[in-house]
């Protein structure tokens, strides 16, 4: 197996759906983002959304519990290669996030992950940066939400994946 | 002056808004990571110390969230607001751990009017949380969309 294989370079994984209630906008909204149009459905009406709906950081939150969710299954990928197992570490963040559409309250919304490349970290041997992209749909097929994400994975130096590249 | 404080218009390139003050207990950590990033350094203080952020340590989804609860009350709620499209980037410098002390500020990088919809612009900020120690430990670069003072009759 290969470390491609093993974070699903190029595939893309359905992690799986979560409904979006009504209840559930408003409390997270009341914590971390009390713009009218996440708390109250006659505002929201009001507002240029239309209707009540999530926090884009709600939204995120939830693709990040869908993916641990996923990781956590049986079905997630076992690693058959060389040397022990990759071990997944920090993130050290995220680019291009684009909320494209509102996450409408009563919504089921289905999350996705595509790996889209790793390299070694020439800073750190033994670790290599994961790129994946995340993306999210609603019951129309219409994207909601993407980004960009990364995460350090802490990999066997065996030299059959060819280790880290020296640094400058 | 009437309507809210800030419209697109007041809204100037290279001023920066400093937001208020957030400390950031264990129960809120816990709370929030059993919610949506239920990992052992997000839950468990002894796990945390044990991992390399060294100590029980908020879910990064939660730094960002915070930040955003710290934008509404600098300056969102008393906006134009209608939302935004989407982030640069975000990058958790540091961990934020229980008791930290975090403060923030958002410097406006750019501005420009809708070409699509009259009375609506974009205004982008570079945006950063800091701890008690004088720490960096998130930095962003978001764009909202604001309403003019014209488009809201104030």
């Amino acid at each position: 197996m290969t470390l491609d294989a093993f974070f699903g370079i190029g595939e893309t994984v359905v992690l799986g759906s979560h409904v979006f209630e009504p209840e559930a906008i408003k409390a997270f909204a009341r914590k971390f983002d009390p713009q009218p149009f996440h708390l109250d459905e006659t505002a929201a009406e009001r507002s240029v959304f239309g209707r009540l709906c999530a926090s884009g950081w709600h939204t995120a939150a939830v693709w990040m519990k869908k993916n641990l969710e996923k990781n956590a299954d049986p079905s997630a990928a076992v690693w058959t290669g060389q040397g022990s197992a990759p071990v997944f570490g920090p993130s050290p963040g995220f680019r291009n996030l684009r909320w494209l559409k509102p996450v409408y309250a009563g919504e089921t919304i289905t999350f996705t992950r595509t790996g889209l490349a790793h390299r070694p970290v020439a800073s750190r041997p033994g670790w290599t940066l994961l790129t994946i992209r995340a993306e999210a749909f609603d019951s129309t097929g219409d994207k909601v939400i993407e980004f960009d994400s990364s995460v350090l994975v802490q990999v066997d130096q065996a030299p059959a994946q060819g280790g880290a590249v020296p640094g400058p | 002056m009437t309507g809210p404080r800030w419209a697109f218009d007041d809204l100037e390139v290279g001023s920066t808004i400093t937001l208020g003050e957030k400390t950031v207990t264990a129960d809120e950590i816990i709370a929030f990571a059993s919610e949506f990033d239920a990992q052992p350094m997000h839950l468990d203080e002894e796990a945390g110390r044990a991992s390399i952020l060294g100590g029980l340590s908020a879910s990064g989804w939660h730094s960002c969230a915070m930040f955003m609860r710290m934008m509404c009350d600098g300056f969102i709620l008393d906006s134009t607001s209608q939302g935004s499209p989407g982030l640069e980037y975000v990058r958790w410098k540091r961990p934020v751990l229980a008791g930290d002390t975090l403060t923030g500020a958002c410097t406006i990088v750019a501005k420009r009017v809708s070409k699509s919809k009259p009375g609506l612009g974009f205004v982008t900020v570079k945006s950063a949380m800091t701890n008690q120690r004088g720490e960096t430990v998130l930095e962003l670069e978001n764009t909202g969309m604001f309403l003019t003072r014209e488009a809201v009759g104030a």
